[in-house]
């Protein structure tokens, strides 16, 4: 009989990969995200349709099939030598949470009044000026709520990553389960509550935050 | 000599001819009232002026240079058309605030961008900073808005918002202050206190063009008044020989119109 402290320092352990994938596809996928929804602005109609269509591609089939493709497909296609697991899962995590922040960004980039930007151009700024200066606060406090459902679901879909085998916590609690212990998996909910209450107060802390203006 | 010189100025938005051969210069110190109905093409000349359409014809100077000439305009960059913009400001009227800045910031947020770009900002850039601050809080005071300057525009009036506007043009030192209908969006009571600032500026011999549909002001405040209509200049005139002895049947029918509405 494994005991509880062992069994929850496991849980533990293995809950620091979900957080690795967590704060690696967040680390990445922010900028990139910011970069596709620039392309599927852009003014070069076939960059823009591109854009659009890659875009449509990673949010139309199931992370669980994009973190399989990456992991395996190189081997299958070079016969290479295969990516680390939590490497895989990374790189598909990035892609996949980009293209969802790509239209998050473009909403609230979109959604910024015309005006906004000719005060900034009629007063002399220039294009970056206007962006860093003028808009950027006013999409970061638009992108707000809607990026905090967003980063509510990555961290829970950080356990899809067990597809490719990693080491994170409902594989871990997954192999108690086996062995017929099966109250692990269920308090690994535990977790992620504890996750999602710090990211709600987070949130909540940055809107309270950017109140001061409208 | 006039400061600005308007020379058969031409716009249009796909089919639709907006501005049609529009021509007419400004004296210095005055001010140039624009009257017409919605769509006579007021706020595309006006927008055309400040860079933020380009007009398909015509040229447009500025004390004798040439800021745009639509036979020759291939060549001209961002930066240049950046600095051609200055001599015009721009009141717009939806105020168009930056909402993230105090009344304060509003009014050197763009004094203090230009001076970034002065070779001598490094060495002397606390004297520089204080410089632009003193006169943001004077243009702010002397809108009478001193006790609003660490407001965020949400917590302002219509009103107020539009003068802080106006400060925020002014702080450039514009050759050329426009008014795209300053009071549109405002009710009766805060067009009021917006008017009167324009009076002042015109008593202090500010150089400006008014787009506006307040008939008694514009007729009071203005040296020059244009009517505009169907994109064409149908009239032009003082305030006198327009609002009262137009021989124009547009004009006098556009006019008649608004006595009957207000």
């Amino acid at each position: 009989m494994t005991s509880l402290s062992v069994i929850f320092s496991s849980l533990t352990r293995t809950f620091g990969i979900n957080c690795q994938i967590f704060f690696i596809t967040l680390l990445f996928a922010l900028p990139l995200g910011l970069i596709i929804s620039f392309g599927s602005m852009s003014r070069f109609r076939a960059l823009q349709y591109l854009v659009k269509t890659f875009v449509w591609i990673i949010r139309g089939t199931p992370l669980m099939l994009q973190i399989i493709v990456i992991f395996y497909g190189p081997g299958l296609l070079w016969k290479g030598t295969l990516l680390p697991r939590v490497t895989a899962a990374c790189v598909a995590f990035v892609i996949n949470y980009a293209c969802y922040f790509s239209e998050i960004f473009r909403g609230g980039i979109q959604s910024i009044p015309r005006g906004q930007y000719e005060a900034g151009q009629v007063l002399g700024m220039t294009k970056s000026q206007i962006f860093f200066r003028v808009t950027l606060l006013q999409v970061i406090k638009r992108v707000i709520p809607p990026m905090g459902n967003e980063f509510m679901t990555l961290i829970k879909d950080t356990a899809l990553a067990n597809v490719i085998a990693t080491k994170e916590i409902i594989m871990m609690s997954k192999e108690y389960a086996t062995k017929g212990l099966i109250w692990p998996l269920f308090s690994t909910a535990i977790f992620f509550l504890a996750f999602c209450g710090i990211l709600t107060l987070l949130f909540g802390w940055l809107e309270k935050k950017l109140d001061y203006f409208r | 000599m006039s400061i600005l010189e308007v020379r058969s100025l031409q716009k249009s938005f796909g089919s639709t001819r907006v501005l049609e051969d529009i021509s007419f210069s400004l004296e210095r110190g005055q001010a140039l009232a624009v009257i017409g109905s919605s769509g006579s093409g007021k706020t595309t000349l006006l927008r055309c002026l400040n860079f933020l359409e380009t007009p398909d014809a015509g040229t447009i100077a500025v004390g004798g240079e040439t800021l745009f000439d639509a036979a020759r305009r291939a060549s001209v960059s961002d930066a240049e058309v950046r600095k051609k913009r200055l001599h015009f400001g721009m009141v717009f009227q939806s105020f168009n605030l930056f909402p993230q800045y105090t009344a304060l910031e509003n009014v050197m947020l763009a004094s203090l961008l230009l001076a970034k770009e002065r070779s001598d900002y490094k060495q002397h850039r606390r004297e520089i900073h204080e410089q632009i601050e003193h006169r943001a809080i004077e243009l702010l005071e002397q809108m009478s808005l001193a006790g609003r300057m660490s407001h965020y525009p949400h917590q302002l009036s219509g009103g107020q918002q539009q003068r802080v506007a106006i400060a925020r043009a002014l702080a450039l030192q514009p050759d050329i202050l426009c008014f795209d209908e300053p009071t549109s969006a405002l009710d009766p009571e805060l067009t009021g206190e917006v008017l009167r600032v324009i009076r002042s500026l015109a008593a202090q011999h500010t150089t400006m063009i008014i787009v506006t549909h307040e008939m008694a002001f514009a007729r009071d405040v203005a040296d020059h008044v244009i009517f505009m209509d169907a994109g064409r200049i149908a009239e032009e005139g003082s305030p006198a020989a327009l609002f009262e002895n137009t021989q124009n049947e547009r004009t006098r029918a556009f006019l008649s119109r608004f006595s009957q509405n207000s």
